[in-house]
Parts: structure tokens; sequence; C-alpha cells
């Protein structure tokens, strides 16, 4: 069990290409943290200057309060699951998870005990034990990576992207498989994903990435509540927030989209944007369709999408080709082309800099 | 098949039936020769079927010697033969895998250098530098020896491209996991990278075999004591010697045990062949 | 070329690399120089004096009618090695890939004269043509042809180019083979519903698909036949009748061990090795090619 810290952690390649430009964070004992972020944003790079796998170019790294900057990925006291599970083909699901226990110099029983008690954690059979990788399926070959991490007792548990290779269906029965393993043994995890679901469901905290520098790090709901800046508004939830040209009104009270829909801003207005222009934000959820509303903007339906439980419409203001997504809970039957009276709730929009794209509070 | 020609495949497994006869045909009158005795071998037209001498001649081949009391047989050719094409075979294997290992796994100075100097090897078959590579195993002392037999012949480019080329297809993922694990270098390469190329290694070793076994001119230059000799290079010996008295029921005996063994490694590692031979062609 | 991780930089990638470069260096780079210095060298005729000569040697080979008649030879050589072989062997694949049942076995046994060293291969045929016992000019007397090859140049010569043609079906034939069952089934099928029959089929596809294959396989044919068949050479007719089958690599043995003439032979190595470098690069450039397919 360790806090793991980062300082001003940065990555330069031999090349000049900057992959990490510094990121500050204090992850404490037994919390779950992801890195998401769109491919090539630098959370790889990230996870993997914390393995040791990736040299460590400038700021400090230390785990359990020990710097471990220029210690081998072994010496670390941590364990990673990869993306494609990396295990040894030529080896049984037996001697894959005993392997680096081995190493390590453990006695025989030791390491029985532990493959044993790891297999059954994971629910893995003693049949499965003794085949080789390929004869097992990606569910199985997913657990015995995870077993793999977790017979070494670990301090800190490394997960990159591991559920990528998964089906659909298998992915979300071993994401809750991973929640629950880590809360069961508590150990400090640092987990990769693309997939912002994924990163909701899973972490304590999130840190969004964008381009080797930190957008935001937060709870999830601070992140859906109050995204840091475009990026991250874009990034998290689904289907994306929607974004619509805007401009502060003179007194800063108000926000004004297209001529006259007039949205009051919170109870004190926004400060410094008097008359400028912003970009506004509005999840699709925070849509609603108010029949016979005064002030309603006229959403022209171009598509509908049934969920099922939801109803994706999806359309545009008027003139302005701005797409924009309005999700409906149960089923709502408009056909493309017609045109609904929608309503923006007031304190259920975002403001961001159209200059730095970052979030004005207000 | 994409439409039903019964005559269309049965004129195809005729021209195949005639291919193999015709490639078998050269061997198969060399078996003949081998079986029958020196007078039948010098009456027109000669057999195209077994006769019953062939334990006596094989007999005769490997233990007597072929002009009688001129030397003890040739059995120890055959040894000779072996020795020298596992030494081969052996030798080419373990330096290429050494030096693939440390070009693909190792960032290091002048690590492209040693490459192209590897890459070189490549372009400078031994027929070509013939005279020099001589002199220098002849000023080494290594005329008539095993290792000056095998050591020039055993750096190889291509096996150390094809061992670079398995290496970079297995995942980086792989050293990564082993190095969490503890696993340092020559660990990594004992316990993961060697099970993990073990069928490319016997397939590189099927055909470094039959190499090995082959050679011909530089065995030729390099013995002059009989007692290294080699059976394939026993070959040009006996018929130049066969013009003078030609005992070609002896002669094709010899010709015969130089061919089976490398052709047997081959029919009976089929499919380790096959890929070996493609693959060291990539 | 690189793996994305690697071990730290030590001593041990050098002690890895170290076997493999001695033994370059010794046997391969220090000879290849030698060959190149001594190419440039003239001995008197007791091995008393040498004396730097500059390109005297390459001007004296490229001068002398003998060596142009090496060249012409190894080239008809070469070209009708790899013709010869390549066709049939392309024939006998072709067939092998029709056929479903029994292709093992036709592979098997097509296969084995690959694993034959070229000094027993020819000995077979050194067998199977002698003039006065040999299976064929016994035949062919009855057609009234009388076979000698050990006074006929030109015969000599169709049987160095049998026996090294003979030897490289199995090669070709694997690589054919496999090039066949590479392509696409649902292409042929196609051209089958597009109407085109077996034999316009293979013309018009199969054999245009096969052209990577057969080019490949006619780079490795030349390099064999130039470079690999001394022992045919050398145990068949030995370079005669009066030098008739006296192609490249048997001249600069001849010419260094028999007769001695050490810068001569060492120039004519350095023309051979422009030639393996030639075709070593041509094969490269044409193997990146290959990828694009």
């Amino acid at each position: 069990m360790a806090s793991v810290t980062l300082e001003n952690l940065q990555k330069t390649y031999p090349n000049g290409f900057k992959a990490i430009h510094g990121v500050d964070v204090d992850i404490q004992d037994g919390e779950f943290l992801v890195l998401v972020g769109p491919s090539g944003c630098g959370k790889s790079t990230l996870l993997r200057m914390i393995a040791g796998l990736e040299t460590i170019t400038d700021g400090s790294l230390s785990i359990g309060g020990k710097a471990v900057n220029d210690l081998e990925p072994s010496k670390r006291d941590i364990a990673m699951v990869f993306q494609n599970y990396a295990l040894y083909p030529h080896m049984t699901v037996y001697n894959n998870m005993a392997y680096g226990l081995k190493i390590m110099g453990l006695s025989k029983d030791e390491i029985d005990q532990r493959v044993k008690n790891a297999a059954s954690i994971l629910e893995l059979t003693d049949e499965q034990l003794s085949r080789k990788p390929r004869q097992l399926s990606g569910g199985q070959r997913q657990r015995v990576a995870m077993g793999r991490a977790i017979v070494r007792k670990p301090s800190v548990f490394l997960f990159d992207e591991p559920l990528s290779n998964l089906d659909a269906k298998l992915r979300v029965q071993m994401r809750v498989e991973i929640k629950q393993l880590q809360e069961s043994l508590g150990i400090t995890s640092v987990y990769v994903t693309h997939d912002q679901v994924e990163a909701m469901t899973l972490g304590h905290r999130l840190m969004v990435l964008n381009a080797g520098n930190v957008e935001q790090l937060g709870t999830p709901l601070e992140l859906y509540e109050k995204p840091a800046s475009l990026f991250v508004a874009g990034f998290i939830g689904s289907p994306a927030m929607n974004i619509l040209d805007a401009t502060v009104a003179e007194d800063g009270k108000s926000v004004v989209i297209g001529t006259d829909t007039v949205l009051p801003v919170g109870a004190n207005g926004v400060e410094g944007f008097d008359g400028k222009p912003v970009k506004l934000g509005i999840r699709p959820e925070h849509l609603e369709i108010t029949p016979g509303a005064e002030g309603a903007l006229p959403l022209t339906v171009t598509l509908v999408e049934h969920l099922g439980a939801d109803t994706l419409l999806h359309g545009h203001f008027g003139n302005d080709k701005t797409d924009l997504t309005l999700r409906q809970s149960g089923t709502h039957l408009a056909k493309a082309g017609e045109v609904l009276p929608i309503t923006i709730t007031p304190n259920h929009i975002h403001l961001f800099d159209p200059e730095t794209e970052k979030r004005i509070d207000f | 098949m994409i439409e039903n020609r019964p005559l269309l495949k049965i004129f195809s497994h005729i021209i195949l039936i005639l291919g193999v006869i015709m490639v078998a045909f050269p061997l198969w009158v060399t078996f003949v020769a081998s079986t029958h005795d020196a007078t039948r071998m010098t009456e027109l037209p000669l057999p195209l079927l077994p006769g019953s001498h062939f334990f006596e001649n094989l007999d005769r081949v490997l233990f007597v010697g072929l002009y009688g009391g001129d030397a003890s047989g040739m059995g120890y050719m055959l040894l000779n033969s072996t020795i020298m094409a596992l030494m081969i075979a052996i030798g080419k294997i373990i330096i290429s895998l050494l030096s693939a290992f440390a070009i693909v796994y190792f960032r290091f100075p002048f690590r492209m250098f040693f490459f192209w100097m590897i890459f070189l090897t490549l372009m400078l078959p031994v027929e070509v530098r013939i005279l020099p590579t001589f002199e220098v195993v002849a000023n080494l002392g290594m005329l008539d020896t095993y290792w000056g037999l095998t050591v020039p012949l055993i750096a190889s480019a291509t096996a150390t491209f094809m061992f670079r080329q398995v290496f970079l297809t297995i995942p980086d993922e792989m050293l990564e996991a082993a190095r969490i694990d503890g696993a340092g270098p020559l660990r990594f390469f004992k316990d993961i990278l060697l099970p993990m190329s073990r069928t490319n290694i016997a397939a590189l070793f099927v055909i470094l075999f039959i190499y090995g076994w082959n050679q011909y001119l530089w065995p030729l230059l390099v013995t002059t004591d009989q007692s290294m000799y080699t059976v394939v290079m026993q070959i040009g010996n006996m018929l130049e010697a066969g013009e003078e008295a030609p005992q070609w029921h002896l002669i094709m005996m010899i010709t015969l045990l130089a061919i089976i063994p490398p052709v047997l490694v081959v029919v009976a590692m089929q499919k380790l062949f096959v890929q070996g031979l493609t693959e060291t062609e990539k | 070329m690189l793996k994305r991780v690697h071990f730290e930089p030590s001593l041990l990638p050098y002690l890895l690399v170290a076997p493999q470069i001695i033994v370059t260096i010794i046997f391969f780079i220090w000879p290849a120089s030698q060959a190149l210095f001594q190419s440039m060298l003239v001995e008197d005729a007791f091995g008393l004096k040498t004396e730097f000569v500059w390109f005297q040697n390459f001007e004296e080979l490229f001068a002398d009618p003998h060596y142009w008649g090496s060249f012409q030879r190894t080239f008809i050589f070469s070209f009708l090695v790899a013709g010869l072989s390549m066709s049939i062997a392309l024939l006998l694949a072709t067939m092998a890939d029709r056929v479903i049942k029994g292709s093992g076995i036709y592979r098997t046994l097509l296969i084995w004269p690959y694993a034959v060293a070229p000094a027993a291969a020819g000995a077979l045929f050194f067998f199977l043509f002698n003039p006065t016992l040999g299976f064929i000019p016994y035949t062919l007397q009855f057609f009234g042809y009388d076979w000698n090859h050990k006074i006929n140049g030109d015969e000599a010569m169709a049987l160095i180019i049998f026996a090294a043609a003979w030897k490289q079906i199995a090669y070709n034939f694997l690589f054919f083979l496999a090039g066949l069952q590479s392509i696409p089934k649902s292409l042929i099928e196609a051209a089958a519903i597009d109407g085109a029959g077996p034999s316009r089929r293979f013309w018009t596809i199969i054999f245009p698909l096969l052209s990577p294959t057969t080019f490949f396989l006619l780079v490795v044919n030349v390099v064999y036949a130039f470079f690999e068949t001394f022992g045919i050479v050398d145990a068949m007719t030995a370079g005669g009748p009066a030098n008739s089958t006296q192609i490249l690599v048997y001249k600069v043995y001849n010419d260094g061990f028999v007769g001695l003439d050490l810068g001569g032979s060492a120039a004519q190595s350095a023309v051979l090795m422009a030639i393996v470098v030639a075709l070593t690069v041509f094969q490269f450039r044409f193997v990146e090619k290959k990828v694009e397919y």
C-alpha cells in the first residue's frame, strides 16, 4: 500500500518531441486514478514512466514516499496489466503467474500459495492453470494478466487499457470485476483508458490529458458538472456536450444566443466578458422540449436515434448549422424535418472563453 | 476446384507424375548402380532394376576402401561430414542469435555500425574471396582441423537477419512484462526469447545442416590430410579417379551416401524445412 | 528496426555481438580487403617480388578474350538454368495447385533435390550422361546421336545446365506453389464466372499475380547459378573441354589455385564481389517493392 506522487513529471524524446509537459498529482493510498484522453495524448507514456518502462526526463516520481526515478521496473513495487496481456505464450498459466515470483527468489511453497490464492480470487480453475495462454478465451487471458499482477502483492497496480481487446459485453463485466477487485484489495491503482465510460465508472479521480498537458483532475462528477475546458467538456459525456456561439450581454448578467434568445447567467452574472463572444455548452439531457413555452428555440430535427431507454434527436436551430443533440428519456416519436420548440435550462449552461478555451466561472 | 473437369485433373496428375519421375530418375539410376557388381556395371545397356550387391558394396565402401588396401574405407568421412554440418549449423545459430539479440534489444554506440558490418557478409560468398580466406586459415594454422573447416563459414548475415526479424515480431510487451517481473537481459533471453523462437531455430537448423553438409569447395581447399575428408568432397575425387578405373557401383554408392542424410532431414522435417526456406528469404 | 524499450546500455551487447564480429572481420572483411589489395599487385614468376600496379590487373582482365568468354558463358549458363528450372517448376506447381488429393505427396517427392549437394548432383548427371556407359547417351545412339560431352563443349555446357537446373527445381517449385496458394480463390472464381477457361485464367489472372514471385526467383536463381554451382562444374567437367564450361567462379579458383595468378584471380574476385553487391541491392530494392503489394 502506498501513495504515488508525481512532481512536475516531464518526458522529452530524443528527437525533441515533448510527450509530457509536466504533471503534478498526489495519488492517495488505495486510490483508483484513471488517466483518460484521446490516443496520442500521452496517457500511456505517463503510465509507462510510472512503471519505469520509459525514462523520466525531468521532475520526480515517488512511490510510498521513496524516490523511484532511476529504479528498475521490478524494484518499484508495482505490477502492470498490459493491453494485449503480454502473457508468455510458451509458459502455462501457472508459470506465467509464477515467473516473477521465481525471479524474486520466493520459496516454492510461497509461490504455490500465492498463485493458488490469486487463481481463486479470479475464479481460475486448476485445469486452466495448466493450460497455455492461447488455449484460453479473451476474458480468461485478461484474468491471468491480472493474476500475474496480484501475485506480486505490489503497492501499485498499473493498467494500460486492459479491456480494449475484449468485446463490448465482456468489457462491462470485467470492468465491474476490476472495480470490485481494486476495492477489496485496496491497492493504489493507475488506469489508462481512452473510453470515457470506463473512466467515469472506475475512477475515484480522473485525469484528463490532452497533448501531454493535464486538462483537468477531479472526481467523475466534478468533470461532468464543471468541465475545466472545452476539451474536457467535449470529451466527458456521451453524446458530447453541445457547443454554441453566444455573446455576453453588455451588463454581464446574461448571454445571448443568436439575436433574441437571452439566458440569465447565475445569480451574479459573469465578470470580464461584457459584450464579448463566448462558447456556450449545454449537455444533450439539459435541452428540453417545451411545447408552447415562451422564447423556445425552434429545433429542426434531422435524425432520430432510438436507444430504447432514451431517444437522441439530432438537429439544428433555424439557420444556425451547428449540429445539436438532444437526449429525451423514454421514446419520442419525432420525425426528421419536424420542428420542435426547445428550452435551455439556464442553470445547466457552461461558458468557455473562446480564446483560451478555459471555463468561465460564474 | 472451380469446375469439375475430370480430364483436366487426370492430365494434372500425369504431368506431376512425369515430373516426379524426371526428378527422381537420376537418383534411381544411381541407386540401381550401387546394387550391382563391377562386371555388370561395364556391360551395355546398364541395368534399370536393382541387383543384389547393395550390402556388399556398402560394406566395401564403408569399411574396406575402394581399391583394396589403400585405405580403411570411408565411414569416417560420413562422421566428418556430420561433425562439419553440425558445427556449422549450431555455430551459426548461436552467434546469430546472440548478435540479433544485441542488435534488437540493446541501444548502444556503434549498433548500426555492427549491423552493417554483418550485412556486408551477405555480399561476400566464400567463392569470391576464396584465396585470401584460405591464406588466413593457413596462417592461423587451421588447415586440416574441424575449426578451419567450419569457423570461416559460420558468420552469416542471413541467419542474423532472420532472428532479427523473428525478434521484431515478438511484441514489445514481452520485454516489458519480463522487466516488471524482474528478468535481466540474459534471463529474458533464456526464459522468454529462446523458447519463443524455438521453431524458427529448428527450421533454420534444417537449412543450415544441409548447407553445411553440402560444402564442397571449402573442404577441398583446407583439407589435405585424408582423415579430414568429407563425403561430398570425396565425390569429386572419385569421379576423377573413375576416369581411369571406373568402379561405378562403388562411386555411385559413395554418391548415395553423400545424398541420403540431408535428403532424409528434408523429408522427415518437411514442415520445418519449408518454413526455414521461406523465412531466410525475408 | 528497434524495440521501444531497451536494456540499459552496458558491456553486454558488445560481448553478444563479439563472436560474430570477430569471425566477420577475420574471415570476411580482412580476406575481402586482401582480395581488393591483391587485385592491384603483380607478383613475378618466382613469387619473390610483388609490385603495386593500380588497375593493371583489371585492364589485363578486361582485355583478355578468355575472360569475356567466361563472362558470356556464365550469363548463358545462368539464364538457361533459371529459365529451364523455373518453367518446369511453374508447370509442376500449377498442376500441384490444381489437384487437391495427393498434393502433399507430390510436394515431398519434388522437393528433396534441394538437399542434394551440387557436387553430388554433378555425380548423378555425370553417370547418367557418361558417354560410354550412361543411360542417356546409350538411348540417344538409337536416334543416331552421338553424345560426348568430353569432346563437345556445347554438350558439356548442356550437361552442367541440366544438373544445375534439376537441383533448383525443388526450390522454385516450393515458392511458386506458395505464390499460387496465396492468390485468393475468389479472384479465380470471379474469372471463371466471367467465362475464362483454365488456360486463359492462368495467363490473364494467375501469371500476372505471380510476377513478384517470378521476379524474386529469377534473381535468386541467377545468384545460385553464378555462385553456388562450383561443385557441379568441378565434379563434372572441371571447366572443360577447352574451357567451354569455365564459368566465372570456376575461373577464379582455377586461375588462383591452379594457375597461381594471384593478382588476376584477386581482380576477378573483385569483379565478382561487385556483381554480388549489385544483385543483392537489386534484390533488396525488389523486396521493398514486394511489401507494397
